[in-house]
């Protein structure tokens, strides 16, 4: 389900992002510092029993002197609660701090998002958005939590258990020292190989997504095709490959096991040999040689871990590289301080300090070019007065929204200037403008919840009364009360479980609860039916009036009654003038209008019940 | 990744019964009976050898460096005995320290093994599964798809087999190791010693129930724990996708708030869930650490009095550990193994819905002659009928063109052509032949239909095209692009013909689509030509440049068109006015303008609107 999943992995350790990420941990005090210490203990008790098995062997066994039996239960009943304690603490607290972690980069990364502007979403799919703050950030979670924690553990292990067999015995100690490069390398070598076998099946298993994806949603076609076969073809050849380098890891991995296992075993029949020929000369007792035997069998595991650990962090620092690119990322619009120090932002708004919004437009010199380098406006001036209807229209990709969502300030002009009411708006805040908008839209998106509730989205005050009112106003109240549960049906996710053009209704509804001076209509009929586009029409007119509105539309009689009408073509405007002027030209606008009408006045004709 | 999207699904009432299950558990094992056999059987040796090594410890510990008697079966004494008994062992402790090492060479052996057949058998069900998905979703009636939830069948395609396959490959091969385990050991020890056997594995049962009855207790959290995250996800999803809305309203904070519980309560609850398995595990390493002080004690106590040998108490110690993890681990997949069945479950919900089936003794057939549809009627359910005894006869050759109002059924008659939807009575004929008793694939391989919203695969544009005649060359590929008006603009393209489309290429408008998929139809030398409504996002020049490119290329070729559009309908042969399933006009162009209906009243529309403009101008 997503491509973009498995790119863009570096290779070498990137230690500024180590230190951003350990931010993530050190705020996170109480519980690393319990880590910390619960790992330590947890290492060297797991030492120290061998240690205390020694003693009992010797004196007990050996030499038959039971008489600190007593003392020998209670140290290590002791000892073994203090350990099921670390346990419960390193598990306690290493969850809570991934839990922690998760949290904090998903808190960020929401909030980043809310700042961020529409460019950055033109330009990023959901789906990669969606990942970051999912998969992403669990993964880093997870390895900052409890790899780096196991590490600790793992070093304690290794050093602990040699100083203690150096101490014992350091004969015997250097001899497993020597086992433990070897260890070491194997262990990296199949822990990169294993990585990259991971990194590839997760690719195929990816396109193995995509290829479901398409075979479901182009399965009509394909029987059109007659193409089941060669399809089948193609995506066994992808399951095959899955299969093949799925059993290619897990080969390597299943090498990998019995690998340090037998190295480490060399170990073990070292402490063996040696070990015990020194016994039988009476230089070593029973009990240090099975001290011995347990230490060289205990130090295989964490060396195997380590390996794997580095090999986690390596993938968690592409996730951590890929999920910093989202929360670094800046919002191409922005208030500067100064501005924010005065009229506040969408987080803290400071509306006592907003000058009210008459609603003059102007335009001087406007010119706009996307990111990707597409201009779209050129040198684009325009006067608008308060309360003025303005209908926009001229073919897709004329400039008709990206004029609208200037105005809007989800974009800004990249040369020349936009006023409102006679101040240049980056003077003011986003949310000042945005707070006094009315915006509905094409494809209508309401929240899953109530219906209630998403009227009351523009408005979180209102008062019952007022949301009725609202959908009064939009003509949407006959409908609402007409569902299920009225003004408590639950939309569904996405609001789709209602018709599009009940989502309109509502939709606009919403943006009369707002009470906007400034009210944009993008497209806003052209995707309901017939009918509730009357509906719609007939609110519209009511609603308004004495607001500065913008309209793009493609329907006539939403055009029809504008104050004034801009024909867009490449970005400027080509004709301007009422609706009757503009026919009486008999220019561009006259063949659009024609054009449209025959259009409109077939589809009602065919489209009878 | 959500439990919220899942819980749509509604379950396949008709498929109760487990019998007819198409991947029941034994017919996925089957084909794979001898990895399986041979990942147990590994298994079981695997498990032997790692017990072997501590008996070695033992047998050097006890035998050769205290010189107690062999405590062996007898082929290993007589085996020393030859070698030169134990005084040669305790001149060459070599061979001890060897002895260790083989035993870990066999170990790894059957570990490796254990693990590449595990692995094989695991992954063949998995392909397996994942292709007979693929195969069978590809093969389920039209009707299927025009109605199925993509979502829900991909979570069911990735996420589910996934788990069966987790479940195979990793779970049932540690249930099965442990089971080894336990009875070799419990085995090998009471060889030693009957009491401290007993002692050993007291309280190893206690062990597994409590691990049992946890895990089954905290699965509800579980549960609730995974639907948070969907929660969690859904919010940020929405968020996501009504970037604009929110801004719109300045609603940031809000949104925040609103992210930041779901957020909080999946947090929490995590907490929650984390706490519980720390106790538990901490808990039950308490139990263990008690049992190992216990085998400890116990075991000290045995071999002062000279019951046990001190390589014996080595032995009980070290098989101790090895016991305890595995068996409170499988506490913890025996609880688990309920996903697996409802994941199982969902899959043969797709399975058992019914393939497409052909009539018995279909065969193929010419398809160029006359098309005569007799009094067919034909409803998707029982509720509305859609085609009203529909006749009419279309003569080898001809261009028809059809209008219709939305929901008249005029596409419903050419996806019976195709026999996408077969009808509920009557008779269609093709060149003679009812097509009921005609191949499906016949009559899909002849028809060419372009699809109302044609699909394009990512693939290139040359792929595309190909796909409908795999032999077809680049010569006859910019041919038919040529006449469906694309060339040029696949030329501009900076890869040409080899641009791939889609997601993961060059993003195409509508009228871009429907031209290549006509391309692609026209490349198939179809014996009965089908374009429904594909040409609504191409404008009427383009739109009459491929008409012109059709006509001078056909030759007896029925074609269907499906338009709104007079200008699109008038050249034809015949004109088929369809309105509630039935035909309510047909003739030609000349002939229908002058018969009052639907085709006369769009066509005034057309014509004789321009004076009412002038006087609207004029006012």
């Amino acid at each position: 389900m997503n491509e973009y999943e498995e790119i863009d992995y570096t290779k070498s350790f990137d230690f500024s992002l180590w230190k951003k990420l350990a931010g993530f941990m050190t705020k996170h005090k109480k519980p690393l510092i319990i880590l910390l210490v619960s790992n330590t203990l947890i290492a060297v008790l797991d030492i120290t029993f061998p240690l205390v098995t020694r003693y009992a062997i010797d004196n007990f066994i050996m030499l038959g002197d039971t008489s600190n039996m007593g003392w020998f239960i209670t140290v290590f009943a002791v000892l073994f609660f203090i350990q099921a304690v670390n346990i419960y603490l390193f598990i306690n607290e290493a969850g809570r701090m991934e839990i922690g972690i998760v949290y904090d980069i998903r808190k960020t990364g929401f909030k980043k998002l809310q700042e961020l502007s529409f460019s950055y979403y033109d330009n990023t799919p959901v789906g990669w958005i969606m990942a970051r703050m999912t998969t992403d950030a669990q993964r880093i979670g997870d390895v900052l939590a409890w790899s780096i924690i196991d590490l600790v553990w793992g070093f304690g292990i290794i050093v602990l258990a040699f100083v203690s067999m150096f101490i014992l015995n350091a004969q015997i100690a250097v001899r497993l020292l020597a086992i433990t490069p070897f260890l070491i390398a194997a262990s990296v070598f199949f822990q990169r190989i294993i990585l990259k076998g991971h990194r590839k099946v997760r690719k195929i298993n990816s396109k193995i997504t995509g290829s479901f994806n398409e075979g479901i949603n182009g399965a009509k076609t394909t029987k059109t095709l007659v193409r089941e076969g060669k399809n089948f073809e193609e995506f066994e050849s992808l399951t095959s490959s899955m299969r093949y380098n799925s059993v290619r890891v897990a080969i390597v991995s299943s090498i990998l096991m019995p690998t340090v296992l037998i190295i480490g075993s060399i170990g073990v029949a070292n402490v063996v040999y040696s070990g015990g020929i020194q016994v039988m000369t009476g230089v070593l007792t029973f009990g240090t040689f099975t001290t011995f035997v347990s230490y060289s069998m205990q130090i295989i595991d964490p060396i195997r871990q380590i390996a794997r650990i580095f090999s986690d962090m390596q993938s968690a620092q592409a996730s951590a590289e890929r999920t910093f690119s989202l929360i670094e990322s800046e919002p191409d619009v922005a208030d500067s301080p100064e501005i924010l120090k005065i009229y506040g932002d969408a987080l803290n708004p400071k509306p006592e300090n907003w000058p009210k919004i008459v609603g003059d437009i102007v335009f001087e010199n406007v010119g706009f070019a996307y990111k990707t380098g597409e201009r779209v406006l050129e040198n684009f001036s325009l006067n608008i007065k308060a309360g003025e209807k303005i209908a926009l229209v001229g073919e897709t990709g004329a400039g008709k929204s990206t004029i609208v969502n200037l105005i809007c300030r989800f974009y800004e002009p990249t040369e020349g200037t936009i006023y409102i009411d006679g101040t240049d708006y980056k003077k003011r805040s986003q949310i000042w403008l945005q707070s006094n908008l009315g915006y509905v839209l094409q494809t209508p998106h309401l929240f899953s919840g109530s219906v209630t509730e998403n009227i009351r989205y523009a408005n979180l005050e209102a008062t019952d009364e007022e949301i009725i009112e609202a959908a009064k106003r939009a003509n949407a109240y006959d409908f609402i009360m007409k569902l299920p549960d009225g003004f408590n049906t639950e939309v569904g996710e996405g609001g789709n479980r209602l018709s599009s053009g009940e989502k309109q209704l509502v939709s606009f509804a919403r943006a009369i609860l707002s009470n906007p001076v400034i009210f944009v209509l993008d497209e806003a009929t052209s995707s309901v039916d017939t009918e509730t586009e009357q509906v719609i029409q007939t609110a519209i007119d009511r609603v308004l009036k004495g607001r500065t509105s913008f309209i793009i539309a493609h329907r006539l009689s939403t055009i029809r009654s504008c104050d004034r009408i801009l024909l867009i073509h490449d970005g400027k405007v080509v004709e301007e003038g009422t609706h009757k002027e503009l026919l009486r030209k008999k220019g561009q606008y006259y063949d659009l209008y024609t054009n449209q009408f025959k259009e409109e006045a077939e589809n009602r004709l065919l489209t009878d019940r | 990744m959500s439990t919220i999207t899942t819980s749509n699904v509604e379950p396949n009432k008709n498929n109760k019964t487990n019998k007819n299950n198409k991947s029941s558990f034994k017919t996925l094992i089957k084909p794979n009976l001898h990895l399986f056999t041979l990942s147990i059987a590994a298994t079981a040796f695997g498990a032997i050898f790692q017990l072997l090594a501590p008996l070695i410890i033992r047998f050097t510990v006890d035998s050769v460096i205290s010189n107690q008697p062999i405590d062996a079966p007898a082929f290993i004494v007589s085996f020393i005995e030859r070698i030169g008994g134990v005084s040669f062992l305790r001149v060459n402790l070599w061979v001890c320290a060897l002895a260790v090492i083989s035993v870990s060479l066999g170990e790894g052996l059957f570990t490796y093994m254990r693990g590449h057949a595990t692995s094989a058998a695991s992954e063949n069900v998995a392909k397996k599964l994942k292709d007979t998905l693929y195969m069978h979703i590809q093969k389920l009636p039209y009707n299927y798809h025009v109605k199925a939830q993509t979502g829900d069948l991909i979570q069911r395609c990735t996420s589910d087999v996934e788990t069966v396959r987790n479940f195979l490959g990793s779970q049932v091969a540690e249930v099965v190791r442990t089971v080894f385990m336990v009875v070799f050991s419990v085995y090998i020890m009471l060889g030693t010693s009957v009491k401290m056997t007993l002692v050993t594995v007291i309280t190893v049962p206690v062990i597994f129930v409590i691990a049992i009855i946890f895990f089954r207790k905290v699965k509800s959290t579980f549960m609730l724990s995974d639907q948070k995250e969907g929660e969690m996800s859904a919010a940020l999803q929405e968020n996501l996708s009504g970037v604009r809305v929110v801004r719109a309203f300045g609603r940031q904070k809000y949104e925040m708030e609103k992210f930041d519980k779901k957020n909080s309560e999946f947090r929490n609850l995590s907490y929650k869930l984390i706490h519980y398995l720390a106790l538990y595990w901490g808990s039950s390493d308490l139990f263990c650490f008690a049992q190992i002080l216990l085998v400890l004690v116990v075991g000290i106590n045995m071999t002062i009095a000279g019951e046990i040998t001190l390589g014996s108490l080595w032995v009980f110690d070290r098989y101790v550990g090895m016991l305890l993890w595995p068996v409170r681990h499988m506490g913890r997949i025996l609880s688990d193994m309920g996903k697996m069945q409802i994941s199982l479950g969902r899959i043969n919900e797709i399975l058992n819905t019914p393939e497409e089936t052909d009539t018995e003794g279909a065969t193929e057939h010419n398809l160029k002659g006359d098309i005569v549809f007799e009094n067919v009627n034909f409803s998707y359910d029982e509720s509305k009928q859609v085609l009203n005894n529909l006749t009419f006869t279309v003569k080898k050759g001809e261009t028809i063109a059809i209008l219709g109002t939305t929901g008249s059924g005029k596409s419903t008659i050419m996806h019976i052509l195709l026999r996408l939807y077969d009808y509920n009575s009557g008779s269609v004929k093709i060149n003679g032949k009812e097509i009921t008793e005609i191949k499906k694939q016949t009559l899909r391989e002849k028809i060419g239909i372009v699809l109302q919203e044609p699909f394009l695969f990512s693939k290139t544009i040359k792929e595309n095209i190909q796909m409908a005649n795999s032999r077809a060359g680049d010569f006859e590929v910019e041919s038919v692009s040529k006449a469906a008006a694309i060339h040029d603009s696949i030329s501009r393209f900076e890869k040409g013909y080899d641009t791939i489309v889609g997601e993961k290429g060059v993003t195409l408008s509508g009228g871009q689509k429907q031209r290549i998929a006509i391309a692609r139809t026209l490349i198939k030398n179809s014996e009965i030509l089908i374009f429904d409504d594909s040409l609504s996002a191409v404008d009427t020049e383009t739109d009459a440049q491929i008409r012109r490119a059709l006509s001078e290329r056909k030759t007896d070729v029925t074609t269907f068109i499906i338009s709104q559009r007079i200008t699109t309908l008038m050249e034809a042969d015949r004109i088929f006015i369809i309105e509630n399933g039935r035909i309510t006009g047909c003739g030609k162009h000349e002939e229908l303008i002058k018969t009052e209906g639907l085709y006369k009243r769009i066509w005034d529309i057309q014509t004789m609107l321009e004076g009412d403009f002038e006087s609207e101008a004029a006012i």
